[in-house]
């Protein structure tokens, strides 16, 4: 049961050649009243067991329901070539390019990933990126803050309740003013989502507008998918741009790993927090790529780093980047229609008069429903289907309001399902 | 190689949709972009051939030894991967948590953090561990903000600093100083040891916490840490364990019976998942029992047979949306299913051979940065080769045309030249004795000609890349 592939007689060897007679004289430096006697761990068990456990445990997590869950994640088709290429271990068991001669392939991905993604929002610079997208609003937030010298963060009630959460936990020890709404004044930023978490598009090119004026920056939270259609957050005049980048190729994953992505105009990137990725040469004018920047990171600045962010989830970074090239300039256009076109069919199955939000939507929208919505996404669930989010759960609406979110993956034919199913479920 | 978007061609095609089933819908035109984004317009084999060859650039565990000091790499195991790719877990929606009524739609995937959690406490001898943490940093921040609520709570306004020796990893001070520390660095002494009497000093009652990992990052075992606890301790200071080093001392210590109040685990490290180039990795926080109730939320429950959700009473909040990387959780468990209790303490029993080994082998070449036993790490300074010109960058250079990733170097900050090998113990001894060997020989050429590697690498696609041009051009995007 084990990965180790040392022998006793090897053992033996190296102790000699280390000068000492057995391994346990290795751990002398331990305190002998606090050497661990015993301890609760079960023994291990054979690959093969493993693997049957794990696949018993799978199977209680049934996943043969048709999903209209979305709330921030979102069930969208991955091309077989994502996992092929991102499931390469050149890739997946390399580590932070610390020797960029050995890791030309991490950094040009970055990158590659970098101009993608300031190709898709219309910003000047990206980073490498972030966990997810709950934690770039706290950094968005702390840079906004950097940049303004102003403590007041305002966070607009289209963002993703969760998040909120995030944002409070993350500052609650600094020396903020978290704020709701959208009035920019004193303020560093004003965060906002498009579209909200309950799915609803607006055009903020005039709250970026009054935000300037007031000597603070707009933070647009957007959802990467939309952008093969939206328009973008550099459109709108917005500092930066964060995403949670779920939706570009990597799976539900229960919650993680996510990816979380932040971009920024040329005037800001030096306060932006995480690794940046850039071309330069070798001393024969070969063009190579390293990390830059680093004076802002935590390794060199410490306690009055930009951030103390060490990471980036660049497998998650590289998998986005492929799924985008796979995609590619009109595939994500396509993939945005279809999102659209089927929501909107779905919106028209369970009538205008049932839906909550009076303007525009993306794939996302909110219906009060007869019945509690918690109650009705259980009995969906018995017909077979993930109805979507009680919004009550997450704080984001009544007991009867349900969030329904449409991905390119559901057919016409499970729209048509679906609506009849819920009908009969939820307003009878 | 060529950028991917210099093999754009207008019209070429990847990956297509069916043809729309429904009819067109349009959006309001104030709305919509003006126009695409400029993605590259490629084929499918474009992509593959083009990520694949990028691919092959880099230096990866399974094809290269990869000794890189503070950072475990050790072999990750494809039975975890297999694992992490079942539909049940990959394509679970993380919403199925949010309300009580889908609950039973996700009991396996609950299964697993209630498991993990319970696995990793014990093995930490902590009294229960938190999965929302996205990564070691992650898992510090969250834990120096328990710190925070603690002592909030607990009415000690007067407790505002946080106690870190110089040795320690950046991120300590950088997250406790976003939880509201104010950061009191204190030095080590010429043997690698906190400075006790520096330590003893700085401790007073405003002191909110003490940060230090055992073994430290000079790869000793911290000799006083019972009595740095137990003065933290009396001065009701809590004691927090960045467990970056945890591989040293599994199933031989538990920092939670050396004093330890908090902690965050690098699943990535110790646990095996993938390092990824940088990331997911996976950084559990983990609390004795005074903390508990200040755990991120909502956690796991087990009641009457089944798993359910529940919130801490003075709950911090969510640091995460769900339950981090749960993926990283899942590797992690199959992993420490397999390796069991005798497996576990094997780990770091061969880790902590295979450093003394090339300590051993390498010693008389190179100086050891301190005199004492190292556990699974051994460090070394390069000054002397320095002082005749070849830095510690120099080795590092040459190690790669060796066909060796290099050891860290540079780090912990509180050695000159230092050169930091962890060989971990997923490899063999030949392969430690090829890398011993190659030390040797590039000691050997440097005494010979210490300019000798001035131009290293020279087997690598690229040269060493100037890095002063690129933080002046910041050429970032494309």
């Amino acid at each position: 049961m084990s990965w180790v592939p040392t022998t006793e007689t090897e053992r033996r060897e190296m102790l000699g050649v280390i000068g000492v007679q057995s391994i346990d004289e290795l751990f002398e430096a331990i305190p002998p009243k606090v050497r661990l006697k015993s301890w609760n761990v079960p023994e291990g068990v054979s690959e093969m067991a493993v693997r049957d456990l794990l696949t018993r445990m799978a199977a209680k997590n049934p996943s043969d329901l048709t999903g209209f869950l979305g709330g921030g994640y979102y069930d969208h088709y991955i091309p077989a070539a994502v996992d092929a290429l991102a499931g390469r271990q050149e890739f997946y068991t390399a580590y932070t390019p610390y020797q960029p001669e050995c890791a030309q392939g991490t950094l040009q991905s970055i990158y590659e990933y970098q101009s993608a993604i300031c190709r898709l929002t219309n910003m000047d610079f990206a980073n490498a990126s972030l966990y997810e997208g709950g934690t770039a609003i706290f950094e968005a937030a702390t840079m906004s803050m950097r940049i303004t010298r102003r403590r007041r963060i305002v966070c607009h009630s289209s963002v993703n309740p969760i998040y909120r959460e995030q944002l409070r936990t993350h500052t609650s020890s600094m020396d903020v003013e978290l704020v709701d709404g959208e009035d920019p004044a004193g303020a560093a930023c004003v965060i906002v989502q498009n579209p909200s978490f309950l799915g609803a598009l607006r055009d903020y090119t005039a709250l970026g507008t009054a935000c300037h004026e007031a000597g603070a920056l707009l933070v647009v939270s957007f959802y990467p998918i939309s952008l093969g259609l939206v328009k973008t957050p550099g459109e709108m005049g917005a500092d930066i741009a964060i995403a949670e980048g779920q939706s570009l190729g990597i799976p539900l994953n229960f919650g993680g790993p996510y990816l979380g992505i932040m971009a920024t105009r040329a005037s800001h990137v030096r306060k932006m927090p995480g690794r940046i990725a850039a071309a330069t040469q070798d001393a024969q004018g070969r063009r190579g790529f390293v990390l830059t920047l680093q004076a802002r990171e935590q390794h060199i600045r410490r306690a009055k780093a930009m951030s103390n962010i060490c990471s980036n989830q660049a497998l998650c970074a590289l998998r986005a980047l492929i799924y985008l090239c796979l995609m590619g300039k009109e595939g994500l256009r396509d993939v945005a229609r279809h999102c659209h076109a089927k929501s909107e069919y779905l919106k028209g199955l369970l009538g205008a008069g049932n839906i909550l939000n009076d303007g525009p939507t993306f794939n996302e929208f909110a219906v009060r429903l007869k019945r509690p919505a918690s109650e009705t996404v259980g009995l969906m669930a018995k017909r077979g289907f993930l109805a979507g989010l009680p919004l009550a759960s997450v704080g984001a609406g009544g007991p009867n309001d349900l969030l329904v979110a449409v991905t390119e993956r559901r057919t016409r034919a499970e729209l048509d399902a679906f609506a009849a199913a819920l009908r009969e479920v939820a307003w009878n | 190689m060529e950028l991917i978007y210099d093999q754009s061609r207008e019209g070429r095609r990847a990956i297509t949709l069916d043809a729309l089933d429904v009819p067109e819908a349009a959006l309001p035109r104030d709305l919509l972009r003006t126009e695409a984004a400029g993605l590259p317009e490629v084929s499918e084999l474009d992509v593959v051939r083009h990520f694949t060859r990028l691919s092959q650039l880099n230096f990866g565990i399974d094809s290269h030894f990869y000794p890189l000091g503070s950072c475990t790499m050790k072999y990750n195991p494809k039975i975890a991967e297999a694992v992490a790719a079942l539909p049940g877990f990959a394509e679970l929606h993380p919403h199925l948590s949010s309300d009580e009524a889908l609950w039973a739609h996700c009991q396996g995937a609950f299964e697993v953090v209630y498991e993990v959690e319970e696995l990793l406490a014990e093995i930490a001898g902590m009294k229960a561990v938190c999965l929302q943490p996205i990564a070691g940093a992650h898992g510090e921040l969250a834990g120096t903000l328990l710190m925070a609520a603690y002592h909030r709570d607990k009415g000690h306004t007067h407790k505002k600093k946080i106690i870190i020796p110089d040795s320690a990893h950046g991120t300590n001070p950088a997250s406790a100083a976003i939880a509201g520390f104010d950061i009191v660095e204190i030095p080590s002494t010429p043997d690698g040891a906190i400075d006790f009497d520096a330590y003893t000093a700085a401790m007073d009652d405003t002191v909110a916490g003490v940060m230090t990992t055992c073994p430290n990052t000079h790869g000793l075992f911290e000799p006083r840490i019972l009595e740095i606890a137990a003065l933290a301790h009396k001065h009701d200071a809590l004691l927090y364990y960045d467990g970056a080093n945890l591989n040293a001392i599994m199933g031989e210590c538990r920092p939670g019976d050396l004093g330890f109040d908090v902690m965050h685990y690098n699943v990535h490290k110790t646990f095996a998942t993938p390092h990824g180039m940088g990331g997911p990795g996976c950084g559990p926080v983990g609390v004795s029992e005074r903390l508990v109730p200040y755990l991120p939320g909502p956690r796991v429950a087990r009641r009457e047979g089944r798993f359910v959700l529940e919130t801490p009473p003075r709950s911090i909040g969510r640091m995460a949306p769900f339950f981090g990387n749960f993926m990283m959780a899942v590797r992690g468990y199959a992993y420490i299913r397999h390796l069991g209790n005798e497996g576990l303490k094997d780990v770091s029993r061969v880790a902590v051979l295979n450093a003394n080994y090339i300590h051993a082998r390498l010693k008389h070449a190179y100086t050891p940065a301190f005199a004492g036993r190292f556990m699974h790490e051994c460090i070394f300074t390069a000054a002397a080769q320095a002082q005749k010109g070849a830095r510690a960058l120099d080795i590092a250079k040459a190690l790669l045309d060796e066909g060796y990733h290099a050891p860290t170097v540079y780090f912990p900050l509180t050695v000159k030249e230092s050169i930091m090998i962890e060989p971990t113990e997923t490899e063999s001894k030949e392969t430690l004795d090829a890398f011993c060997d190659a030390m040797l020989r590039i000691a050997t050429r440097i005494e010979e000609d210490p300019m000798a590697f001035r131009n290293s690498p020279t087997t690598m696609p690229v040269g060493r890349l100037d890095e002063v041009k690129a933080a002046r051009d910041l050429n970032c995007v494309c």
